[in-house]
């Protein structure tokens, strides 16, 4: 624990080099527990895996459970399909896999991203809509754009969408301090309105009542992808969800800037005494959060997979689902991508599941339990790690002085206002 | 006057599950645990509560088969909710992972178990329930068309339910105790408060609410329960936070969503806002809109509880 300490506090102290330095003040205790804590759950991604593996496996115990009550004789082929995925010899069920796979790794992303700086974005899906209404939107109305480089204004365009969507609950958070959770709900509801009519009065096709088709020159590339995997409609995105994950993995662990956010994140109040902008902080993440929920808008939309943006009055289900995909992943930016994958593997087998008489919901109910193991999956592991050190427990609070009240991860501190 | 009866009438509707879930969510918060999966709690309790109706209208009717039924979907909602409990109190957990896998499992489940048991996910029922005109009530002369007429039962329930809710946690010492484990569960400890069974009681306490308020929410608004309640519960979430964690607060809340929601959703039985040239889906942006703004003027300070989402460990003390 004690090296750890140090360590964290190197960083302040090369931090403080790059910002204007404060003497004195990057000896402030109460962060460095804090980030020592979650430095020592960082470095051991070997056994968060485990942790996640463990999770995944009582969820498919469930799971069999769940089909034997449902079906006993058919049970045994239901649990295959279910692992066997969209791994099923076909390319097209692969590429529905992966395509299933992409949107909820972006707006997973997004959701670990925003909670690096300790802000829960249940907002992704308004994200998203907004995203993919301004990329849809530029496609077809784009026409004096060359065909070289539209399809990336049609990306810019969808994270721009995305980053406004996210910076209303970060300006709100910031400045008068709203809790981001609700905020981000109304803007869902706000977000799916507002792209309904944005798409009714411009790019309406009223025969489906949905957004016009997005012209072929507006997709996103394939790089003959498609014709070397026949049978899918894979193009670049897979691609480009790896790229954006590792640069979120560099901007949230190799930067000042992530740096900032995780400090912001774990004790907004000790970060503004280190000199740190907090709410410029939080305004960017939650920016960069609605921005990769945008993207992954642009990638479901302009991926040429026949999905089109409709005008029913749905919430978006990317934006929810990119949640267990960012918890399961405990908000680490490349192993969303994994667990992105998982999930878009297994919501391929509940489709599979009902050549077997069972219904698709099954698989949401073993991600629910999956989730559920996870959310105390990570304490046990913790609980291990500290017990192994033999520091089980002592003083953590005591550099807060007098008043032991740790704000949780869900509150700003200023918020805590103890009343009757 | 018709006009502002219907308008009351119609926020009713709206309001009345938004108040009873947010008090729920409340009881939760305030012995300290965050309760995100109230959406699940509903989604659980509309399901068992329209299946009880669907199985025993045949046998039954009227207000009494839907007060059975409430207390069926409470019970559900209750029973679910231990799970979100065991694992914020006992084991420690995330508690807004635990909220969201609640959220996950309960739509799925409904449309598993409505598959099962009746092929469809819609899970039908007969509304005899309408309430045309609550007899001597209901000639009251203002009061009577505002609140005793054109009614459902679940009115009324959400009221008691909010009176006797609000003189629990405020009025007795069970209410006090439930407090202090939210706000300062290691002062309440040391005065011999048990911080465990008063956050197992305050988050199942709102399990019991989210469900009722499921049924209550589907029993006025539709004849079939479908495996959603339509984001209701995070909206309810909304309405507590919107109420500083505070019963009146909540109230005022409640109904100026549900008021909101009516413009929104009525506005063209509304005369005077027919006529302005604004699209349809604008007046739906109404009430998320209008929160907004309310939050920016009105959330300087919030009154969370201080230890709201922090598992309590004795050993740390």
């Amino acid at each position: 624990m004690s090296d750890q300490s140090d360590q964290s506090n190197n960083n302040f102290d090369k931090d403080g080099n790059k910002k204007p330095p404060q003497p004195g003040v990057s000896n402030n205790k109460v962060p460095e527990e804090e980030l020592a804590l979650t430095k020592s759950v960082g470095s051991k991604g070997l056994s968060s895996f485990f942790s996640s593996l463990m999770a995944i496996l009582v969820g498919l115990v469930v799971g069999v459970i769940i089909l034997m009550i449902a079906n006993p004789s058919n049970a045994g082929q239901g649990l295959i399909a279910i692992l066997r995925g969209g791994m099923t010899g076909s390319p097209t069920a692969l590429g529905q896999s992966v395509a299933t796979s992409i949107p909820i790794i972006m707006t997973g992303l997004s959701v670990a991203f925003a909670y690096k700086a300790g802000l829960f974005n249940i907002g992704a899906s308004g994200q998203f809509m907004i995203g993919g209404v301004f990329a849809v939107y530029v496609a077809i109305k784009g026409t004096m754009i060359p065909d070289s480089i539209l399809w990336l204004v049609c990306m810019l365009a969808a994270m721009v969408g995305g980053a406004i969507w996210g910076s209303v609950p970060g300006i709100l958070k910031a400045y008068f301090k709203v809790n981001e959770v609700i905020t981000s709900i109304m803007m869902n509801y706000i977000g799916m309105y507002t792209a309904k009519i944005i798409i009714e009065r411009t790019i309406y096709d009223s025969r489906y009542a949905r957004a016009q088709n997005v012209p072929l020159r507006a997709q996103i590339p394939t790089l003959g992808l498609n014709t070397r995997f026949p049978g899918t409609n894979l193009n670049i995105s897979l691609l480009l969800c790896i790229v954006f994950c590792v640069i979120i993995f560099i901007i949230s662990s190799r930067t000042v800037f992530g740096y900032e956010l995780t400090a912001v994140g774990l004790n907004p109040d000790a970060s503004r005494y280190a000199g740190i902008n907090s709410k410029r902080t939080v305004i960017i993440a939650m920016m960069i959060a609605g921005a990769m929920s945008g993207l992954g808008a642009y990638m479901m939309y302009l991926g040429g997979t026949g999905v089109y943006m409709d005008t029913k009055e749905i919430v978006a289900s990317q934006g929810f689902n990119g949640i267990p995909v960012a918890l399961l992943a405990m908000n680490h930016p490349i192993g969303v991508f994994f667990t992105g994958l998982f999930i878009g593997h297994i919501t391929i087998g509940g489709e599979n599941l009902q050549l077997y008489g069972y219904s698709k919901e099954i698989i949401d109910m073993i991600i629910a339990v999956i989730i559920y193991c996870a959310a105390f999956s990570l304490i046990l592991k913790q609980l291990l790690g500290r017990i192994i050190q033999g520091k089980f427990r002592i003083n953590r609070q005591k550099p807060r002085g007098p008043a032991p009240q740790g704000p949780g991860r869900y509150m700003h501190p200023e918020e805590t206002e103890v009343s009757s | 006057m018709t006009t502002i009866a219907f308008v009351v009438q119609q926020t009713m509707i709206f309001s009345i599950p938004l108040l009873i879930v947010a008090m729920g969510g409340m009881y939760s918060e305030r012995s300290g645990v965050i309760n995100v999966g109230l959406d699940g709690g509903m989604i659980m309790g509309a399901f068992t509560g329209t299946v009880f109706l669907n199985q025993m209208q045949g046998h039954m009717s009227g207000q009494g088969l839907l007060l059975l039924a409430l207390l069926v979907s409470g019970l559900t909602g209750f029973l679910f909710t231990i799970f979100h409990a065991f694992a914020s109190i006992n084991l420690k957990a995330n508690q807004v992972i635990s909220g969201t896998a609640m959220n996950m499992f309960a739509p799925a489940f409904a449309v598993f178990a409505g598959r099962l048991l009746f092929g469809t996910q819609q899970v039908p029922f007969r509304d005899t329930f309408y309430i045309r005109e609550v007899p001597l009530l209901g000639d009251i002369p203002i009061l009577g068309p505002l609140l005793f007429q054109k009614a459902y039962i679940t009115t009324y329930v959400g009221f008691l339910i909010f009176f006797f809710a609000w003189f629990v946690i405020q009025k007795t010492s069970f209410g006090l105790r439930l407090r202090a484990c939210g706000e300062h569960p290691g002062a309440a400890d040391t005065v011999g408060i048990d911080v465990q069974h008063m956050r197992w009681a305050g988050t199942l306490i709102s399990g019991f609410l989210s469900g009722i308020g499921g049924l209550a929410f589907v029993v006025p608004t539709s004849t079939e329960s479908n495996a959603t309640v339509y984001g209701y519960g995070f909206l309810a979430l909304a309405v507590m936070i919107f109420g500083q964690w505070r019963s009146f607060k909540i109230l005022g809340a409640a109904f100026f969503f549900g008021l909101m929601k009516t413009v929104a959703s009525a506005y063209s039985a509304i005369p005077g806002i027919k006529s302005l040239p604004i699209p349809a889906t604008v007046y739906k942006m109404i009430p998320y809109i209008a929160t907004l703004i309310v939050l920016i003027f009105m959330s300087k300070r919030s009154q969370a509880p201080a230890a709201e989402g922090i598992p309590y460990e004795k050993t740390g003390r």
